[in-house]
């Protein structure tokens, strides 16, 4: 009986005291040269082969779904037909980017607790989603979020602030993600920048513009799979050393670098400055237009419902992970030998890999972490394009009179533009420091887009004039005080202060944009909204195709 | 029941459960803030408060969205089947 766990405790506390005892090799041969030895940064054979592979199968995916994306309704929402296992994959892969991989996972190696703090807060979005969005988007709309906002109000004026929010959250998003592909790849494989971000443009366009919304939801699901295979064997490695005792790793961890990486440190020095990010964070995550479309491609409000609970699962999971990853690369390969080969820490993971599994396995992180790139920029890319055709050339252009033939043309055409944009973009910010994108696209979803959608769906009084204010006052609210902050003034123009004191705005924007949209909805009246509100709301539970 | 009426229970539960996660994690984020010597508590070796506390966070999101899903499978979905019923 007891034999078993007195055999646990033993393997835990040789391998603890193997691990705090011996030197890191990684870490001592950072403090012999200054830089470990490593292979990142060098053409890994095991990787090229690893991402081809990874290529080959997704373009063949697109391929197949080419022959199946033949109307409007395939290309945005893949006909509709995805079940809610598939769609909580696709969610999952649509939301795990290579920031929370590589980020949060540097972030807890060289920080240790504080970085636990993102882990938490990029998950704490998703319950939202479910009790406040996914339902009544799915029975409400058709394509984009727009459509839900512009339900009740009046389509010109709320689709073009939608496309803005849209579009800006999009822009900033994709500036974030090309230009760490094209640092990552330059990183992992020696290509070179411009290379690498045409490689990505070219796949990700391919992937769009032939296999719509069928092959991005596929390249989610197999990047999403490719993520959590590849981060639970890595957790896997580092918890056997520590007989499957995540404790025993932590007190490793402690014993190494001081009880301190186990406790709030440095992090939190403004506690106004973490809660402000934690809400853009929460209600951000309610308002990213890619993620939100996602629940078009279900079949009804039932499914998109069990979706979000399978894709909470499955990024909470990968949350969890992080702490093992991140702990584990702090005991194994150490802050400094990881701070010596990037300076952000976002090489912990990769270098943890290498330590465990030898340059192969860094190859494998290496083409995960890649292939985890492409399938996010590939669902922003095929977002933006439907707010450019759906909202802005079928919905004001032509007032709703567009063919859906001639909308699924203009819908490859956006995709193809934006495609292009995207690798224009990653180039003019090549070597620009652009950590703060992704805080300001989920600032702006969580100002612009998550506010408008809530009032026009959850309140009878709100009108166009209301909505359309929420959504201009949360975009430029938090475009601007972004631009006030210390993200822009100290770090990017190296002021010594700036004019507000805040990283993220979303403390002011968030409830500033509910109360533009509230004070200007009483102060304008709009029959038509009122008129329609009954209608409204029974489509919204009951769906509005017929049951 | 009305289409109404099932709207607004939905939207009592719905918003009752977004209190209850705001206040998961901004309790957590407080504590942080404000009690780091609580958090620096080791209760046992290798385990903070802080530590326990921060897996809590992501188990209990995950548990609401069940809590969500199971209210809705059976008393959602089932005031949406009377309601067809009704209309006929």
């Amino acid at each position: 009986m007891t034999a078993l766990p007195r055999l646990v405790v033993a393997i835990a506390r040789t391998t603890v005291a193997a691990v705090a005892g011996a030197p890191a090799p990684l870490e001592a041969q950072a403090a012999a040269t200054g830089v470990p030895a490593t292979a990142i940064g060098e053409p890994n054979p095991v990787a090229m082969a690893f991402f081809f592979l990874f290529i080959a199968v997704t373009l063949g995916i697109t391929w197949w779904a080419a022959r199946r994306t033949r109307t409007a309704e395939q290309f945005y929402a893949a006909g509709r037909t995805v079940t809610a296992g598939q769609n909580g994959w696709a969610l999952a892969g649509d939301y795990m980017s290579a920031a929370s991989f590589l980020g949060i996972a540097g972030l807890v190696a060289t920080s240790g607790f504080d970085g636990l703090i993102y882990s938490t807060g990029w998950l704490v979005g998703w319950p939202v989603v479910l009790f406040l969005i996914a339902e009544p988007l799915r029975n409400l709309g058709k394509y984009t979020f727009a459509d839900v906002v512009a339900v009740r109000l009046r389509q010109t004026p709320v689709r073009l602030a939608a496309a803005f929010g849209t579009l800006s959250t999009i822009t900033f998003y994709l500036i974030a993600q090309m230009v760490g592909a094209g640092t990552l790849i330059k990183l992992m494989f020696g290509l070179s920048y411009e290379v690498a971000i045409v490689i990505v443009g070219a796949a990700m366009i391919a992937y769009v513009l032939f296999g719509g919304m069928l092959a991005t939801t596929w390249v989610q699901i197999v990047k999403a799979a490719l993520l959590l295979g590849g981060a639970a064997l890595l957790a896997l490695l580092v918890l056997v050393r520590f007989g499957m005792n995540p404790l025993a790793l932590f007190a490793a961890a402690s014993d190494r670098l001081g009880p301190a990486v186990l406790a709030p440190g440095k992090l939190v020095s403004n506690p106004l400055d973490t809660i402000s990010l934690g809400l853009a964070l929460m209600f951000g995550t309610a308002g990213l237009p890619h993620i939100l479309m996602r629940f078009y491609t279900v079949p009804d409000a039932q499914a998109a419902r069990k979706s979000v609970f399978i894709a909470t699962g499955l990024i909470g999971f990968f949350y969890l992970l992080t702490f093992i990853l991140g702990f584990g690369a702090m005991v194994f390969v150490g802050p400094d030998a990881i701070r010596a080969v990037d300076k952000g820490g976002n090489m912990a993971a990769p270098l943890l890999a290498e330590f465990l599994g030898g340059t192969p396995f860094l190859g494998f992180i290496a083409a995960v972490a890649f292939a985890t790139i492409l399938a996010v920029v590939a669902g922003l890319t095929l977002s933006g394009a439907a707010a450019l055709s759906h909202d802005l050339w079928t919905n004001v252009v032509r007032k709703g009179e567009a063919g859906p033939q001639a909308e699924l043309r203009v819908a490859r055409v956006s995709s193809l533009i934006l495609g292009v944009v995207a690798v224009i973009l990653g180039i003019t910010f090549k070597g620009q420091n652009v950590a703060f994108m992704v805080g300001l696209a989920f600032a702006i979803a969580a100002s612009a887009n998550f506010p408008a959608i809530v009032l026009s769906i959850f309140w009878r009084r709100c009108t166009t004039a209301g909505a359309v204010a929420s959504m201009l006052a949360g975009a430029f609210g938090a475009l601007l005080l972004i631009c006030l902050s210390p993200v822009i003034q100290v770090d990017v123009l190296h002021h010594a202060a700036a004019w507000f004191p805040l990283r993220n705005p979303g403390v002011v924007t968030i409830p500033g944009a509910f109360l533009v949209g509230v004070a200007i909805s009483l102060l304008t009246r709009d029959e038509r909204a009122l008129a329609s509100w009954d209608g409204a709301v029974h489509d919204m539970v009951v769906g509005r195709t017929a049951r | 029941m009305s289409s109404h009426a099932l709207h607004i229970r939905r939207w009592r539960i719905a918003i009752a459960l977004t209190a209850a996660v705001a206040a998961i994690y901004f309790g957590f984020i407080l504590l942080i803030a404000y009690r780091k010597d609580v958090m620096a508590t080791l209760l046992v070796p290798g385990l903070t408060v802080g530590i326990l506390l921060g897996a809590l966070v992501i188990v209990l999101s995950w548990w609401l969205t069940w809590v969500y899903v199971r209210w809705a499978n059976r008393h959602f979905d089932a005031g949406l089947a009377s309601l067809g019923t009704e209309d006929q």
